[in-house]
């Protein structure tokens, strides 16, 4: 599945297609991973191979897939956001706080949610440029401000949002959410803007060199505010999904989901280092993760050994990645 | 040496290498035979990608051969790593540094045999054991505890070869070990070399410098395409022959080009200045000419070519951009220069005829494109380029909207405009997909050019643009220089190489301690005054040719 690679094409072949084949492997050996998962728990549970169970995951990943859309432009660009599930909280708190506290309408408050999530993404953004500072560091203490506010506007309680905004995450098309069509919407569009936009290209330039792109004329700054600024807003989107899902805003929710997301994304190949992603690679990566916990619970798998799984899972899959890369290279 | 090899060694080769071949995807190395004789130097040579490197690096075993063998004093030799080689006494000076950054330069000169007591560092032994070892090289200067990053690159270089001037060594690799060094260093280098020579060690030169080899070579061997194309004493052997043998053809002679026809002014430099590192500067750029900056390592002329593009910033003096219908005598725009720096700065777009002055330089890179200036840098690697990124993509980086509509880039017309650059550069590459980190030094050069062709700018400053390029290439290069001066660009290039720079360049300012204290006119210099200015103490200034551009008051 990882045979073709660029430098493995002979000198005359066409060089664009050898890239596409080795874009093709990437995916195909995701894609194989996958496929082994959803046969390996199909044949230890009777029950996993039905509808039901992969309209359920469909249904439970939009959240996890719209912040892996926006940690993967964030990880190419050579930085890590923590804070987005701080941030999915804060959001959520917000709407449902405009809805039940201040009566606003239900798209006003789901607006304020998504500003919510682009002035938290903002002020990361801004904070790490201004300074210079890693944003590592600052994303750290975003994780422990937002969250201490989303404890501020919930008064440390589960708010009870109701159904005004389930239609979000209620069935809409063959048992399938508005939320997860709107999902997969995002990836293929975030996809393009990374592939084919003249922004995407100095997110890829930025994380592969900083300095050299300063050079050509490429003001990396604004660049670097944009996407943390777009990866809050995403999560301020995932904020309303899990509340929609949910039908309440839990000032706990999301706590620990930053590293499910960086899992999720790293899964797919994107590099730490910067420089190297693909946000349909992510999807994929949260794909894996989703069937790998809704198969686990599945089989009855216990909570601790499904969390050693996972762990060794996300090791093996950046192995199985790192080795193809470096075969690509020599 | 084979014509009087040391008396403890007869005729019986040191090392023999015998029909090694190398192949990654392709067959880079193949069926190479050489000897080498104890106390001689063999001078390596050919193009980048003939297979030097990858040579070097079998012997020193960082690269397995995929066929034949090596002998090392008659017994079979198969290191397995660098460590394995250097057990056996072979080592090598790596063009990239080998060296830890945050450490000081003992220890990084003992690395791997530290002096210590139950653990503890003995920093008297520690730095003793040093400055003995620097003192070997000339180094004396250099205080074993400063930490490496303090170190200008060329003293880092000399400090890589200090560390591996052990006295165990059999077989000394140095691959282009005066890529940085200044002329004293390199002599310092050479004097070292003859005291190993003298004590029975083989040297293996890799380098393109032809005159150094001249100076220190007793055989050299040349390879092309993997190949080894000629073994022979280096006596009697003039660099034509030696380049005709790299390169399979004939390399015109840069020595005698006519002289450019130089247009107005383009560009200039009123008291630029930053820190102590660059005083008070004033130049100007000409369209159609190639101002050469020559000038000793950590003179400033790289710290002058970033503030004149705004790389970094300026702290005193401006920079002038003069419009293209701007048809006067330069005399004349020294008059005009102090009105014209009292002005804030307007937008150039109002008036296109006059002259637009950046106090204190460029802000950033940006202005300096937006205004039509290039730079390509001196470090292309860690500066210039995305090595893990295609061609594609490192070509068109300095005007991404040219290939782009409404923020959408247009994917075919950028590769079509990739595949002209390559052809017209004539990038040796598999297609404009390939990495660039997979290109030879010269071709990723070549890309770097790319860049500036695909921006037509009016201005392009160039550090050191042919370094760790091979002569073939070189050429080429050189080549392009010249097309763009024709266009009527003004180029500026800073280069090491004064040769290069008597060839290429129509006039040729020396930089000494951050000040620009020489111009010379094609035709007025010699290497001797070109030198004696770039030794000049900058407080007594050398008597020269005045600089162009008399300073503006400020």
């Amino acid at each position: 599945m990882n045979a073709p690679t660029t430098s493995a094409a002979p000198a005359a072949a066409p060089s664009s297609a050898s890239v596409w084949r080795s874009q093709l492997g990437t995916y195909l050996g995701l894609m194989a991973v996958l496929a082994g998962m959803v046969a390996l728990f199909s044949s230890l549970s009777e029950y996993f191979w039905s509808a039901e169970t992969f309209i359920t995951i469909a249904n439970e990943i939009p959240a996890l897939a719209v912040m892996a859309v926006g940690m993967t432009f964030v990880l190419i660009i050579a930085g890590i956001d923590l804070s987005v599930g701080s941030v999915m909280a804060l959001a959520a708190a917000t709407s449902a706080a405009a809805i039940l506290q201040w009566g606003w309408t239900v798209p006003a408050a789901a607006a304020l949610a998504l500003a919510t999530g682009l002035v938290c993404g903002t002020i990361t953004g801004m904070i790490s440029v201004a300074w210079r500072l890693p944003s590592f560091i600052v994303s750290l203490g975003m994780l422990e401000a937002v969250r201490g506010s989303a404890y501020v506007v919930t008064d440390s309680r589960t708010q009870y949002v109701g159904d005004a905004i389930s239609w979000l995450s209620a069935p809409f098309f063959g048992g399938i959410s508005f939320a997860f069509l709107l999902a997969v919407v995002l990836v293929v569009v975030a996809q393009l803007v990374l592939s084919r936009t003249v922004f995407g290209r100095c997110v890829v330039g930025i994380g592969t060199n900083e300095e050299a792109m300063r050079l050509a004329g490429v003001d990396p700054r604004p660049i670097r505010v944009i996407v943390f600024a777009m990866t809050g807003l995403l999560a301020g989107l995932a904020g309303l999904m899990q509340s929609a899902r949910l039908e309440a805003a839990d000032p706990n929710a999301g706590t620990g989901m930053e590293l499910q997301v960086i899992a999720a994304v790293v899964i797919g190949g994107t590099s730490l280092m910067g420089g190297r992603g693909s946000v349909v690679n992510t999807a994929f990566g949260v794909l894996i993760i989703a069937v790998l916990e809704a198969g686990l619970a599945q089989v009855g798998a216990s909570e601790p050994s499904k969390r050693i799984i996972t762990g060794f899972v996300i090791v093996a899959a950046v192995i199985v990645d790192t080795l193809r890369q470096r075969r690509a290279k020599v | 040496m084979p014509t009087s090899p040391s008396p403890d060694s007869p005729r019986s080769p040191l090392l023999a290498i015998q029909a090694v071949g190398k192949d990654y995807t392709a067959s880079v190395l193949d069926g190479v035979n050489v000897e080498l004789f104890a106390g001689e130097v063999l001078a390596l040579t050919g193009e980048n990608g003939a297979g030097k490197s990858t040579l070097s690096k079998i012997l020193c075993g960082l690269e397995q051969p995929t066929r034949g063998g090596m002998q090392l004093a008659g017994q079979a030799y198969a290191p397995s790593s660098r460590r394995d080689a250097e057990r056996h006494g072979v080592r090598m000076v790596m063009q990239e540094l080998g060296l830890v950054p945050t450490l000081t330069v003992a220890e990084n000169l003992l690395m791997g045999r530290l002096p210590h007591r139950l653990g503890w560092l003995q920093r008297d032994v520690l730095h003793a054991a040093a400055r003995a070892q620097l003192a070997k090289i000339g180094l004396d200067t250099i205080d074993p505890a400063t930490p490496v990053s303090q170190l200008g690159i060329g003293q880092q270089q000399m400090v890589e070869i200090a560390r591996n001037l052990q006295d165990d060594t059999r077989i000394l690799v140095l691959d282009e070990p005066t890529a940085m060094l200044t002329p004293r260093e390199t002599n310092y280098l050479f004097e070292q070399i003859a005291h190993l020579t003298a004590r029975g060690v083989a040297i293996i030169y890799v380098s393109h410098r032809l005159e150094e080899l001249r100076r220190i070579a007793d055989r050299v061997a040349v390879l092309r395409d993997g190949r080894l194309v000629d073994v022979r004493p280096m006596a009697g052997m003039s660099e034509d022959d030696l380049v005709q043998r790299m390169v399979g053809r004939v390399v015109s002679d840069l020595d005698h080009r006519p002289r450019r026809p130089i247009g107005p002014v383009v560009m200039s430099a009123e008291n630029l200045g930053r820190g102590t590192a660059v005083q008070d500067v004033s130049l100007e750029l000409r369209a159609g000419e190639i101002f050469g900056i020559a000038g000793l390592v950590g003179s400033g002329r790289t710290e002058l070519v970033r503030l004149l593009f705004g790389a970094d910033r300026a702290d005193r003096g401006s920079v002038t951009l003069h419009p293209n219908s701007e048809q006067k005598p330069p005399q004349a725009l020294v008059d005009h220069a102090p009105a014209a720096t009292q002005n804030i700065a307007k937008p150039s777009t109002t008036a296109p005829t006059a002259p637009r002055t950046w106090q204190r330089g460029f802000a950033s890179p940006l202005q300096a494109i937006a205004a039509g200036v290039g730079l390509v840098t001196e470090d292309r690697k860690s500066q210039g380029l995305l090595l893990s990124q295609p061609i594609r993509i490192n070509a068109t980086l300095s005007d991404l909207s040219a290939v782009s509509r409404g923020g959408w880039l247009q994917r075919g017309l950028e590769s079509r405009l990739v595949q002209g650059f390559i052809r017209t550069l004539r990038v040796r590459c598999h297609g404009p997909e390939q990495p660039v980190g997979q290109l030879s030094g010269g071709n990723q050069q070549k890309v770097v050019f790319a860049r500036w062709l695909h921006r037509e700018g009016r201005v392009l400053l160039l550090d050191e643009p042919t370094r760790g390029v091979d002569v073939g290439a070189r050429a080429e290069l050189y080549g392009e220089l010249d097309r763009m001066a024709a266009e009527g660009r003004a180029l500026l290039m800073v280069s090491s190489d004064l040769r290069e720079l008597m060839a290429m360049a129509d006039r040729i300012g020396v930089m000494s301690a951050g000040r620009l204290v020489a111009v010379f006119e094609r035709g007025e210099w010699s290497e001797q005054s070109l030198l004696a200015a770039a030794f000049s103490e900058p407080g007594g200034r050398t008597s020269t040719t005045p600089s162009t551009s008399s300073p503006v008051t400020a």
